[in-house]
């Protein structure tokens, strides 16, 4: 093993009594592995049938782990559990409420939803229906939601009153095709809209799950682009596959387990592995309603003797910034493995938490698109602090140049280029909804090509460089400029807008958004106020830019294209200093 | 400082952490994060904003009690009478 970065190697020991890893032997286990025998695993249903839902929950029960506490939800100031079997009768009446309503094989349900148990049977009871779950966040403004549901037919919402009267109510009447909204609660002030509690209450418990195929669609989520709509990456029934195996491996995760995954349903983590993979593999998974709060986070993980934990470096940095005293000053021992993904965790993160936990954070990598872990940190190798780890067993990833309509693998050591991974492991996106041709340009010459650029390692550790197009990543999450830049585009003042990512301490990028006035608007602080109201207001906070400068135009090539990039080169070659008194604006 | 100094404090520092509130029409019960459309980075600006502008300390472990604009106001005023007693 060589040294790669200026921070040394973790090396792994097994201790006396600790039980062996899933994955015991990397090198050879990664040889003898296959997707057909992992896939062999799970018939538990006659005739090919397959359904994320039933591996979820009632499979389990036929199992016998009924009984066994399957979530552990913790409100603001109460607590609700449910057993697999409690959650898969729960499943079944949301199923039946949708079959009440005519939905269907196929249907999008969609949720704006914070992490409440409702969102939980939610989920699994449209997959265990045969409709397709698409998760929105709820931090998103009216804009992001309307944008995707439009394009992902959604048929059914499931929501609260509050979010529904921000974020829906506005443009419901735009969207006929929009049949169904039920509301969490007892009752619904809204006309056309309908309250879940009492639909729930009197929906029976029994319930058949549709006998849908591997290859039928399941789950739809969102991702950014650098230009145009946001995707909709189609994932099917057959991803549960994936979800399982990566999860053993890649997270360590076994029956005994008390699992937190952090990442909110709405991202792609939070489903994957906040909803699917635990509950396939029989463990206990925590959810947390309330967001970030470091004390918070300490106190459940000592309360609920949280055992594998799988979070985002934006909180792990903010656990960093609270300071050690504050971990120190808890009962922590029960955690045995912690993970993190969403962005390149940076080396200091790794260090820290080693010298913190006595276990350091195993960075992996992953995307919407792919539906599960590919490359990670494992528990049996060796961490190389700020490196995203190993290709999975049945994932193969290299480092290619794009060569026109093929591609050149580039095998030379630390070599940068951008990461592909060979199609073929089941939770890969069948495809962009509505956008066949967005998703044909995403392989070339037989690889899946991510947009990430990479490098590779003599030891074959894989190390993330950055992107390859104009995407912003802020706390882990995608966000296309095009967006952003809509939305600014729609206020009266504004002529030209750009946003970018600039490095933030915290969250890796954090917005910002240039702007140039039309004739007869003056920048000012009133202005950039408004501006960044008018963006929070139809983006909401998790997209809207948080810091904005006015320019008097924007740099664009011939063709009229924005030149995002030349706008960011100037943001980060000026000192701070310089900058403010460039714009002559606070900083 | 009087409570509604402190108050007004807190007020002008939301809406600077989160354009486009309102947080003078916020009740005093409920969750801050529940009425305005804020998150976790803007939070953090928030607390680092009343920390600066106070001149009082603001401990990770105490973030919890700025839950409420009430309880948030109260939490303030306890750290502000702290300082000035110290002097």
């Amino acid at each position: 093993m060589t040294e790669t970065g200026p921070f040394s190697i973790i090396h792994k020991r097994l201790g006396p009594g600790e039980p062996v890893p899933n994955l015991s032997e990397y090198d050879g286990e990664r040889a003898e592995f296959t997707w057909d025998e992992a896939r062999a695993a799970f018939a538990h249903l006659p005739g090919h049938i397959l359904n994320i839902g039933d591996e979820a929950l009632d499979g389990q029960v036929r199992r016998g782990l009924g009984d066994r506490l399957a979530l552990r939800w913790l409100g603001r100031d109460r607590r609700r559990d449910f057993t697999y079997a409690g959650l898969a009768a729960a499943t079944n009446r949301f199923a039946n409420v949708l079959r009440s309503l005519g939905v269907g094989r196929g249907d999008r349900v969609f949720s704006l939803l914070g992490r409440v148990p409702e969102l939980y049977v939610a989920a699994l009871g449209t997959l265990k229906n045969g409709s397709v779950f698409a998760p929105l966040f709820s931090a998103f403004g009216p804009e992001p939601v309307r944008a995707r549901m439009a394009l992902g037919d959604a048929r059914v919402l499931v929501t609260t009153e509050s979010l529904y009267r921000r974020k829906v109510l506005p443009w419901r009447a735009e969207m006929p095709a929009l049949q169904h909204v039920l509301i969490v609660g007892d009752s619904t002030p809204h006309v056309g809209t309908r309250a879940l509690g009492p639909a729930m209450g009197s929906a029976s418990e029994a319930f058949a799950v549709e006998r849908t195929l591997p290859e039928d669609m399941a789950l739809l989520h969102f991702t950014s682009g650098t230009t145009g709509r946001p995707k909709g990456a189609v994932h099917v029934h057959d991803a549960v596959v994936s979800h399982h195996v990566t999860a053993r491996y890649a997270l360590d995760l076994g029956p005994d387990d008390v699992f937190w995954c952090t990442a909110d349903p709405g991202w792609v983590t939070g489903t994957s592995y906040g909803i699917v993979a635990p509950l396939t593999i029989g463990c206990t998974m925590v959810v947390d309603e309330g967001e970030f709060d470091a004390e918070r986070w300490y106190s459940i993980i000592e309360r609920e003797r949280v055992s594998v934990w799988y979070t985002a470096p934006t909180a792990i940095r903010m656990l960093m910034r609270a300071g050690t005293d504050l971990a120190k000053a808890h009962d922590l021992s029960s955690l045995r493995f912690m993970a993190s993904v969403g962005e390149p965790l940076n080396p200091e993160a790794v260090v820290w938490s080693q010298s913190v936990f006595g276990h350091p954070f195993h960075d992996n990598w992953w995307q919407t698109e792919t539906g599960g872990i590919m490359i990670a940190n494992f528990r049996c190798l060796d961490v190389k602090p700020g490196s995203m780890g190993r290709p999975l067993p049945g994932v193969n990833a290299a480092i290619v140049e794009r060569q026109g309509a093929t591609v050149q693998v580039l095998d030379t050591p630390m070599t940068v280029g951008e990461l592909a991974l060979a199609p073929g492991w089941p939770s890969m996106f069948r495809g962009y909804l509505h956008d066949e041709d967005r998703y044909r340009k995403c392989f070339v010459g037989g690889w899946y090509l991510t947009g990430d650029l990479a490098m590779r390692d003599a030891d074959g550790y894989f190390w993330f460089v950055g992107r390859s197009d104009d995407v912003i990543k802020s706390a882990g999450h995608l966000i296309g400029p095009f967006e952003v830049e809509s939305v600014l585009l729609e206020h009266p003042a504004v002529a030209e807008a750009a946003a970018i990512g600039v490095p933030d301490p915290l969250s890796g990028e954090a917005v910002k958004a240039f702007v140039a006035l039309k004739p007869g608007h003056a920048p000012g602080e009133a202005l950039r106020d408004e501006l960044l109201a008018h963006g929070r207001k139809r983006l909401g906070a998790a997209v809207a830019p948080k810091c904005l400068d006015f320019r008097d135009e924007l740099p664009r090539t011939r063709s009229g294209k924005i030149m995002r990039r030349l706008l960011k080169a100037r943001e980060l070659g000026l000192p701070e200093g310089d900058i403010s008194t460039l714009e002559g604006t606070e900083r | 400082m009087s409570p509604d100094a402190i108050r007004a404090v807190l007020i002008e520092e939301i809406r600077r952490a989160v354009p486009g509130s309102t947080p003078e029409a916020l009740p005093d019960d409920r969750p801050i994060r529940d009425e305005v459309d804020i998150d976790s980075m803007d939070f953090l600006s928030l607390v680092t904003a009343l920390h600066q502008r106070l001149g009082i300390p603001i401990p990770e472990a105490d973030y919890g009690r700025l839950d409420t604009l009430g309880h948030a106001e109260a939490y303030l005023a306890a750290q502000v009478a702290a300082k000035t007693g110290e002097r």
